[in-house]
C-alpha cells in the first residue's frame, strides 16, 4: 500500500516512472560525489592535522622567545620597536573548485621583497631574543597561511559532505522506496480494474446470449 | 588585495606586527565582540585569533565556519596550547565522516 495518496491513472503512472528514473540517476550521481568528496576530504584533513601540529609547535617556540625578549626589555622599548612595521603582507585570493565546493587559495605578496625588512627596529636597544622570535615567526608564516587555506577547505568540504550525505540518504531511504510503492500501487490498481472490466464484459455477454437464444 | 588580521592579547600577538600583519590587541575585559565584528566586515581574508580569546567568542566564530570568507584560524597564545584548534579539526572530521577516524590513535 502506498504511503501517499495517489490517483491510480495511467498519466500518474508515467509521471511516477519518470520521477523514479530521475531519482535513481540523481542518487547514483550524488553517491559518487559523496565518495569522491570524502576521499579528497580525508587527504586534506591529514594535511590539516600535520600543518596544525607544525604551526602550533612553531608558534609555541616563538612565544617562548617573545617572553624572553619582553623580560629583558622594557615595555616601552618593545612597543616602540613594533610601532612601525616596514613589511606588509597582502594576500591575493583565488578560489579552486573541488567537486562543486569553492575553496579559497591564498597567495602571499610582500610589500617589499627584502626578507630583512621584518626587523623594523633599531638593533641597539632591543634584545637579540626579539630577533629570534621575529625570525621564527616569519619562517612559519607561509605555513600559517597554508593552514588557514587547508582548514577553511576542510570546514567547507565537511559541510558539503554532510549536505550531500543527507540528500543521498533522503533519496535512498525515502524518495525512491515511496515512488516505487506508489508505482506498484497504481499498476496493481490498474490491473485490478482491467480484470473487473473483463469479468463484467463476460457477464454481460452471458446475459445477452441468454436473452437471444434462451440458454 | 586582502590583508591578514591577528586578534588576541598583547603578549601573544605583538610579534606578528613585525611581519606586516594587522594586529588588534584585545583583552577579555574589552569588548572583543565589537572588534571582532568590525574586523570580519573589513577586507581581511584570514583572521588569526588566540585560542583563549576564541573561547569567549565561539558563537561569533561559528557563524563564519561555513562561509567561504574570511577564514578564522585559532592559534595558541602565550599562555600555552589549549588544544582548541586541533579540536576544531576533529569536529569537522566528525561532521563529515560521522565519527572520528583520524584522531583516535
Amino acid at each position: 500500500m502506498a504511503t501517499k495518496q495517489v490517483n491510480p491513472t495511467r498519466m500518474e503512472l508515467t509521471r511516477l516512472k519518470k520521477k523514479l528514473a530521475t531519482a535513481t540517476k540523481g542518487h547514483k550521481l550524488l553517491k559518487d560525489k559523496r565518495d569522491e568528496l570524502m576521499r579528497q576530504f580525508l587527504d586534506m584533513v591529514k594535511v590539516n592535522k600535520q600543518l596544525r601540529e607544525k604551526v602550533e609547535k612553531a608558534i609555541g617556540e616563538a612565544n617562548k622567545n617573545f617572553v624572553l625578549a619582553s623580560a629583558s626589555m622594557s615595555n616601552e622599548t618593545l612597543a616602540a620597536a613594533m610601532l612601525a612595521p616596514k613589511q606588509e603582507v597582502l594576500l591575493s585570493v583565488s578560489s579552486k573548485n573541488i567537486m562543486s565546493v569553492e575553496v579559497p587559495e591564498y597567495k602571499i605578496n610582500y610589500r617589499t621583497p627584502d626578507t630583512n625588512d621584518m626587523f623594523c627596529y633599531g638593533l641597539a636597544f632591543t634584545s637579540c631574543d626579539l630577533d629570534d622570535a621575529v625570525s621564527s615567526l616569519s619562517s612559519i608564516l607561509p605555513d600559517m597561511l597554508k593552514l588557514a587555506e587547508v582548514e577553511k577547505s576542510c570546514q567547507l568540504m565537511a559541510d558539503e559532505i554532510e549536505k550531500t550525505r543527507r540528500r543521498v540518504n533522503a533519496l535512498e531511504h525515502v524518495m525512491i522506496p515511496e515512488t516505487k510503492a506508489s508505482i506498484r500501487y497504481i499498476s496493481m490498481k490498474l490491473d485490478e480494474n482491467e480484470r473487473a472490466t473483463q469479468t463484467r464484459l463476460m457477464k454481460v455477454k452471458d446475459m445477452m446470449l441468454k436473452e437471444a437464444h434462451g440458454y | 588585495m586582502y590583508r591578514v588580521a591577528v586578534l588576541g592579547d598583547k603578549e601573544s600577538i605583538y610579534g606578528f606586527a613585525a611581519l606586516g600583519l594587522d594586529v588588534y590587541f584585545v583583552t577579555e575585559n574589552d569588548d572583543a565582540e565589537v572588534t571582532f565584528k568590525k574586523i570580519t566586515q573589513s577586507d581581511y581574508a584570514v583572521i588569526y585569533i588566540t585560542e583563549q580569546l576564541a573561547a569567549t567568542l565561539s558563537d561569533e566564530i561559528a557563524k563564519f565556519a561555513y562561509k567561504p570568507s574570511p577564514a578564522i584560524v585559532q592559534i595558541p597564545g602565550v599562555i600555552g596550547n589549549t588544544g582548541k584548534g586541533m579540536e576544531n579539526v576533529r569536529k569537522s572530521v566528525e561532521k563529515a565522516v560521522g565519527s572520528d577516524i583520524i584522531f583516535n590513535d
